[in-house]
Parts: C-alpha cells; sequence; structure tokens
C-alpha cells in the first residue's frame, strides 16, 4: 500500500479540502517545507480521482505576462527534481512545447512573447519553418496546408509529466511525513464560529481546525457556497480530451496549431493524446458535445493530413474552474480561518509543483509569497486582472 | 445538445452563440456603487444544477434567447425571446 487509510482525527492543524494534484502538493510542501505534518487532506472519492488524472498532462511556462512568467517559471524548477523530491517517477519528459505560428504577424507576436520569457530567466527560441520540419517530420509544413506553417515558437525545458503519478508521488511522500489522507471523506459544510471557519462537516465526522484550505478545482463554487460564499468570479466550464490507437513514435514534442486551438503530443504507450478549446457553456457534466469533437478532428488533419485513417480510443470530459481572467487564485480568506486555491482554468496541472508551494507558504506564514501575491481574489475589484489572452471576463475564452 | 428556437424550432447548439449568466442585471448607468458594478461585471452563481443563460441563435434568427438548462445534464427546460421581440409569438407556436 501506497498511503496509510488513517481514521480522522478529531483536529489538524491544517485541514486542505481537495485530493487532487494541488491539493496534495500542497500537503507535501506544508510537511516538508514548513514542517507542518498534523495536516489532513480531506478528498470526496479517491485521492487523484480529479482533474490531475483527467487532464493532457502538458507542462510549460510559455507566457507573456510577468505574474504569469514567474508563477510558471517557478513550477518547472520545482518539475525538474520532483522526481527525486518526491522519490517517486513521475516520468517528467521536458521534450520541448512546440507552438506554430501560420502567419508573419503570429511570428512577431512569439517574439514578443519569447523575449519576455527569456528576460525574465525562462527558455524560448524563434523556429523558422525548416527548423520546425526537421523537428516535426510529420507536420504538414508545405504551401498546401489549409494553414502554411512559416515557423514557431519552441520552450525546450517543457514537456509533460505522467499525471497519475504526480498525485501518487505527492501522496506517498505526504503520507510518510506523517500526513493523513482521509478517501472517501467529503465536505458537507463548514464549521463556524461566527465569521470564523474552524473546521469541517465531512461524510465521516466533524473535523476541528484552525486553518481551513480550499483546493478544490473544478468544485470551487459548490464547495464555497457551503461556507456562504455565493458568488465567486469563476464559471465551471467542460474541457475535452482524446486519446488515438497507438502508433509507433511519431510525434516527439508537444506541438501546438496556431491556426486555432489544439495540443497533441504522444504517451509512451504510443497513442496521440490531444485536444482543444472548451465547449463553451457552463456544464458540471464531464461529457460535451459534438462539434468541439468534430472542430478538435479537423484541426488536427489540418496539422497532419496523414492522421485522417486514424481510430480513436477513448475521449472524456473535465469540469475546469474558469476564472474571470484566465489566471488562478491563491489567496488567504475569503473568511477568517480560511485559505483558497482555484481557478485553475485548463492549465492547472503544469502549476501543480508551485500551486502547492505557494498555497503551503501562504497558509503557514498566513500571507503570500511574493509569487502568489499577485493571484488574489479581490484583484478584479480593485482593476489588477491578469488577463493573458486580453479577452475580459469571458471566462470561456480563456 | 438541441436548443428549440421560438422561431426557428428544433436547432443544434453549433447553431447558437452563448452569451453567459441570464440572471445579471447592468445596474443604472448613475449608479456609481463600485461594489454592484464589480459583481455585475466578475461575480457568478456557476450553479450545479439549473442554469437561467443567453444564447444567440446566431447561426439563425439572430434573437437573443433566455434559456434555462441544467448545468449537470445538459437538458433544457425553456428557452424564450428576450428584448425587443419577447412578447411577439414565435414561428413554432411558443
Ligand atoms: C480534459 C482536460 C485536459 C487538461 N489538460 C491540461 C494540460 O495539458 N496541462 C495543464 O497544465 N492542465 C491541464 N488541465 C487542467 C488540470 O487538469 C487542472 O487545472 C488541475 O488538475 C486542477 O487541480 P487539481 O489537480 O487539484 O484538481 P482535481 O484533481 O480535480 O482535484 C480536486 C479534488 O477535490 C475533490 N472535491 C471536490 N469537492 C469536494 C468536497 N466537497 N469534499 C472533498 N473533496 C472534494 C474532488 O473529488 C477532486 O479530487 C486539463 C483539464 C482537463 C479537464
Ligand atoms: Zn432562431
Amino acid at each position: 500500500m501506497q498511503w496509510r487509510k488513517p481514521e480522522p482525527k478529531k483536529s489538524y492543524d491544517v485541514i486542505i479540502v481537495g485530493g487532487g494534484g494541488h491539493g496534495l502538493a500542497t500537503a507535501w510542501y506544508l510537511a516538508s517545507v514548513h514542517g507542518l505534518t498534523n495536516i489532513a487532506v480531506v478528498e470526496k472519492g479517491w485521492l487523484g480521482g480529479g482533474n490531475v488524472g483527467r487532464n493532457t498532462t502538458i507542462v510549460r511556462s510559455n507566457y507573456l505576462l510577468p505574474q504569469n512568467i514567474r508563477f510558471y517559471e517557478k513550477s518547472m524548477q520545482l518539475w525538474r527534481t520532483l522526481s527525486h523530491d518526491l522519490n517517486y517517477n513521475i516520468m517528467f519528459s521536458p521534450r520541448g512545447v512546440l507552438n506554430l505560428a501560420h502567419t508573419p504577424g503570429q511570428m512577431d507576436l512569439y517574439a514578443e512573447r519569447g523575449n519576455a520569457m527569456r528576460l525574465l530567466g525562462g527558455d524560448a527560441e524563434l523556429l523558422d519553418r525548416d527548423q520546425v520540419a526537421r523537428l516535426n517530420p510529420g507536420l504538414d509544413v508545405s504551401g498546401n496546408a489549409r494553414f502554411p506553417v512559416v515557423g514557431g515558437l519552441l520552450q525546450p525545458s517543457a514537456g509533460s509529466a505522467r499525471h497519475d503519478a504526480v498525485a501518487w508521488g505527492f501522496a506517498r511522500a505526504a503520507d510518510q511525513l506523517g500526513v493523513d489522507l482521509l478517501e472517501n471523506c467529503e465536505v458537507t459544510g463548514f464549521l463556524r464560529e461566527s465569521d470564523k471557519v474552524v473546521g469541517v462537516e465531512t461524510t465521516r465526522g466533524e473535523i476541528r481546525t484552525e486553518k481551513t484550505a480550499v483546493a478544490v478545482a473544478g468544485s470551487t463554487s459548490r464547495v464555497m457556497r457551503l461556507a456562504g460564499i455565493e458568488r465567486l468570479p469563476i464559471e465551471s466550464h467542460v474541457l475535452q480530451a482524446f486519446v488515438s490507437e497507438a502508433l509507433k513514435p511519431v510525434i516527439a514534442n508537444v506541438v501546438t496549431f496556431g491556426g486555432g486551438h489544439l495540443y497533441a503530443s504522444q504517451s509512451d504507450k504510443g497513442g496521440l493524446v490531444f485536444g482543444g478549446a472548451l465547449d463553451g457553456y457552463n456544464s458540471y457534466a464531464q461529457r460535451g458535445n459534438l462539434p468541439v469533437v468534430e472542430e478538435v478532428m479537423s484541426e488536427f488533419l489540418a496539422m497532419y493530413p496523414k492522421f485522417a485513417r486514424l481510430r480513436m480510443l477513448r475521449s472524456w470530459g473535465g469540469v475546469t474552474d474558469m476564472s474571470m481572467d484566465g489566471s488562478p487564485i491563491i489567496t488567504t480568506g475569503p473568511l477568517p480561518g480560511m485559505y483558497l486555491n482555484a481557478g485553475w482554468c485548463y492549465g492547472g496541472f503544469k502549476a501543480t509543483p508551485a500551486s502547492g508551494w505557494c498555497f503551503a507558504h501562504t497558509i503557514a506564514n498566513d500571507k503570500p509569497h511574493d509569487i502568489n501575491a499577485p493571484f488574489t481574489l479581490d484583484r478584479f475589484k480593485q482593476g489588477r486582472q491578469i488577463d493573458e489572452k486580453g479577452v475580459g471576463p469571458t471566462p470561456g475564452y480563456h | 445538445m438541441i436548443i428549440d428556437c421560438p422561431w426557428c424550432g428544433k436547432r443544434d447548439v453549433r447553431e447558437f452563440t452563448y452569451q453567459g449568466d441570464g440572471n445579471i442585471k447592468r445596474p443604472a448607468i448613475s449608479d456609481v456603487n463600485v461594489d454592484e458594478f464589480n459583481a455585475y461585471v466578475y461575480d457568478r452563481e456557476n450553479p450545479a444544477g439549473d442554469h437561467l443563460e443567453l444564447w444567440q441563435h446566431s447561426g439563425g434568427c439572430r434573437s437573443h434567447l433566455l434559456v434555462s438548462r441544467n448545468t449537470l445534464t445538459h437538458q433544457i427546460a425553456s428557452c424564450e425571446t428576450v428584448g425587443p421581440w419577447a412578447d411577439k409569438s414565435g414561428r413554432a407556436g411558443k
């Protein structure tokens, strides 16, 4: 057995709600960095049964805005040594993430983004069409392509990791430091002393604590409503993903289409793993609709016409916590005794180590680290949105 | 997902554009309460269950529609025209 199955204690120093990647990482950093080991992770199902096991596993930090670059670069740093730090092979694979450009204007934008990344210590290389072709032999870079490729932006140190192993690795390492991982334990309410949150009501009884930290991703609005928070700058949307039958090695890196929204890579088992945009409407259904399937497939074929007869094995949908500016929230509050980690949209897997690291710091010190200080809940009211895409308060478009 | 437009009848979701939460009301422009404007622009109930929301039949009659849809099942309970045509009766007899 990789971790104990303890009975809940009456109280802990910290309770983390949500046993996904972020909750488990938070527990491990609280224990290993801040020496807080009398803590529990409370999970309604089984560990890693949420979006941490449902994503397309892309890990990258190719952002433009300095707040995002700093945060995701911290994550890249942690990813590099994570297998060693956890003593668990999370199969981090820095195979490079390549964003294709199809117009000269897009190349200019990539140059700007690459420069921003390099100025803050990241790695980025602007490639011309021939360099793209050499790196991705199967890609249609001819002038006949529906959207001819003119070049791309490569982040060589980016790539992917085994999603389940990330959850299991954080869980096992946290358990070994004494963290109680409480599965099949759904939070059904919050214990209150006037305004202050002093613990949780769960399907396995009441558990008290001075510090209640919520990290439930797509369920954020539902769980926070239990604490009387009726409205948040978040909408839940469904994102689909697809896996094909297995092929011999054919896609060397993670490649994204610049003429639409599509990202693809190849798993170690040989399946092509890819996805595109959100379905675009509020949903908790964990399944999407066919128009997005068709759109994703046609974008994939615009890049790789030779995959036209490839058979699909599986597809699924996950509920993502889309924030109003497309950026996360890692903060103290919004109630006394409470801490909130949310708004991961559909890019929160790559954030897992830095999110846990920053959230642990925020919980232990009752104030954020410089790296997550911009990611507050009240930034919207203050006009400090971190809107990477510049599409405004329309969660479905981020 | 099929939306039953009061003017055009049952059409595939791809003909429609989602416009978000249909409960929120824009405060009067003379209202200078920052909290209310902030809530209007950013804060959402985001329920798991019945949700009142706005869609536009952008690939059809272009009407703006108020739709009651369950976010857990995608089942649609009602769909009505909003705006200047709200009280006209649609061709589909609604
Ligand atoms: C299809 C898809 C593809 C994606 N692809 C990528 C990608 O390529 N790269 C990337 O960086 N990100 C990606 N993401 C996003 C990423 O998966 C999420 O942002 C991230 O996993 C969210 O954090 P988490 O792991 O903590 O969430 P989860 O694993 O969902 O954890 C939340 C946990 O909270 C639990 N919970 C909920 N309510 C309660 C309650 N009342 N009591 C107790 N526990 C509760 C849930 O059971 C769940 O286990 C993708 C997401 C999807 C859906
Ligand atoms: Zn119509």
